[in-house]
């Protein structure tokens, strides 16, 4: 399947023509939540290409960024006291209060960083010994642990899980009005699993143009036109750009897996509070795979954002990276202050990477 | 975080397929998709496939730019 016409370089730019005979005259604002997309957007310099009066922003899309202090704190606090922590790599680094999984393994405590779940898992039938997996990520990658929980784990082996989920995000940020949004640009990854259908609630209730997008450039760019013309004509529905990988009802045996194994519960995002019904954990009959469950961890209170570290704005999109006075000076790749600057998806990791705003 | 990759299923053997990413192949838990098929492309994230990638649906939206430019120009 060739595919490479996605990030062609004329199609792309056929596309930004159109989007510039479109341009809407009052300004619009459209947010994505996924770090992917941002990456896409900032590596193609695509808000070079758009009209003066489309804005494209950066909402919680790096589930590395929105973990919990008190997730990455017990953590630390496994690595240290208890057991082996197998960590993805873009959380290795992200500090909790204080210290990351990093630090940790620099004091001789057993971090191992993998690629997959599955890697984790050989890990340990291979070397048995008490071991936990840090289990986050959206719903894409909630399936994974689920049908791994239900294939069954080695003896000895747990979960903290720290998956977010991103329609209950979206409803608190458009409820919280903090920025005005003139329509949503939805991960493609994460409806794979989740489907199209989800979104429609948005659409009807809230009236907002949803466009899901794939990942290459000339994806995105397709979804804002429609995003437009959705706009032009009042008539808010949901576009799937993404259809080759987006189903209207998502992958159904993945979401049955989830509902197996896990239940919704509200959960703590990092910089934005407490949000309803966003988070998962263990169903009762799983709870003996929780981290928690096996080790006796400290109580932990969420411990606030880095002294002058916009992230959280960031976060909610209504900052730039820019806009931070410590972004790019105290605040780089190799001296991180917020989470949003350690993580490779990370809002202000990926503009200091490709430069964000794409235009001089 | 949410990276997932396209891929063709060059083997399947119970719940893992070896998937070949052009030229770079390694072994995929399949165990989130139902009846697939050696030469079914497959999305991977983390090491799992999470969908099938379905050809005929990108070549339409490849097409929807001529498209949009034949009802614009």
């Amino acid at each position: 399947m060739d595919l490479s016409s996605f990030h062609d370089r004329d199609a792309v730019q056929r596309a930004a023509k159109l989007l510039l005979r479109k341009a809407p005259r009052r300004q619009l604002t459209f947010l994505h939540v996924c770090g992917t997309h941002e990456n896409t957007i900032a590596r193609y310099g695509l808000r070079s290409l758009l009209p003066d009066s489309v804005r494209i922003v950066a909402g919680p899309g790096c589930p590395v960024c929105v973990t919990s202090t008190c997730e990455i704190d017990s953590m630390v606090e496994v690595a240290q006291d208890h057991a082996r922590v197998f960590t993805y790599g873009d959380m290795f680094s992200v500090p909790g209060s204080g210290r990351s999984l990093r630090d940790a393994r620099a004091d001789g405590a057993d971090v191992q960083v993998v690629y997959s779940l599955a890697d984790a898992i050989s890990i340990a039938r291979k070397s048995p010994k008490p071991s936990a997996f840090f289990s986050i990520g959206f719903e894409t990658t909630a399936p994974l642990a689920a049908t791994t929980v239900l294939a069954g784990v080695p003896p000895d082996f747990y979960f903290q899980i720290s998956h977010r989920l991103i329609p209950p995000a979206m409803r608190a940020l458009l409820d919280a009005g903090e920025i005005r949004i003139d329509g949503l640009l939805c991960p493609g990854h994460v409806s794979t699993i989740i489907g199209a259908e989800p979104y429609e609630p948005f659409a009807r209730e809230y009236g907002i143009p949803i466009a899901i997008a794939g990942f290459e450039p000339l994806d995105v760019m397709l979804a804002l036109i429609d995003l437009i013309d959705q706009v032009d004509s009042g008539k808010p529905r949901v576009f799937n750009e993404y259809s080759r990988a987006v189903r209207w009802t998502g992958n159904r045996k993945a979401q049955r897996m989830i509902e197996r194994v896990f239940e919704t519960c509200d959960s703590e995002w990092r910089g934005l509070g407490t949000l309803p019904e966003s988070g998962l954990r263990l169903r009762d009959e799983h709870r003996d795979l929780d981290v928690r469950n096996r080790f006796d961890l400290k109580p932990r209170e969420p411990a606030p954002m880095p002294p002058g570290c916009r992230c959280a704005d960031v976060l909610l999109g209504s900052a730039d990276p820019s806009d931070c006075p410590l972004f790019g000076d105290r605040c780089t790749p190799p001296t991180p202050v917020g989470p949003c600057m350690v993580s490779s998806e990370g809002t202000c990791r990926i503009w200091y990477t490709y430069g964000g705003r794409g235009r001089g | 975080m949410c990276l997932a990759v396209p891929g063709e299923v060059e083997d399947i053997q119970g719940r893992n397929g070896v998937v070949n990413f052009g030229g770079t192949r390694r072994k995929v838990d399949i165990s989130l998709i139902d009846e697939l098929n050696v030469g079914d492309y497959v999305i991977v994230h983390a090491g799992f496939a999470i969908e099938r990638m379905d050809e005929e649906d990108a070549r339409q939206t490849l097409d929807l730019l001529r498209q949009l430019e034949s009802a614009e120009y």
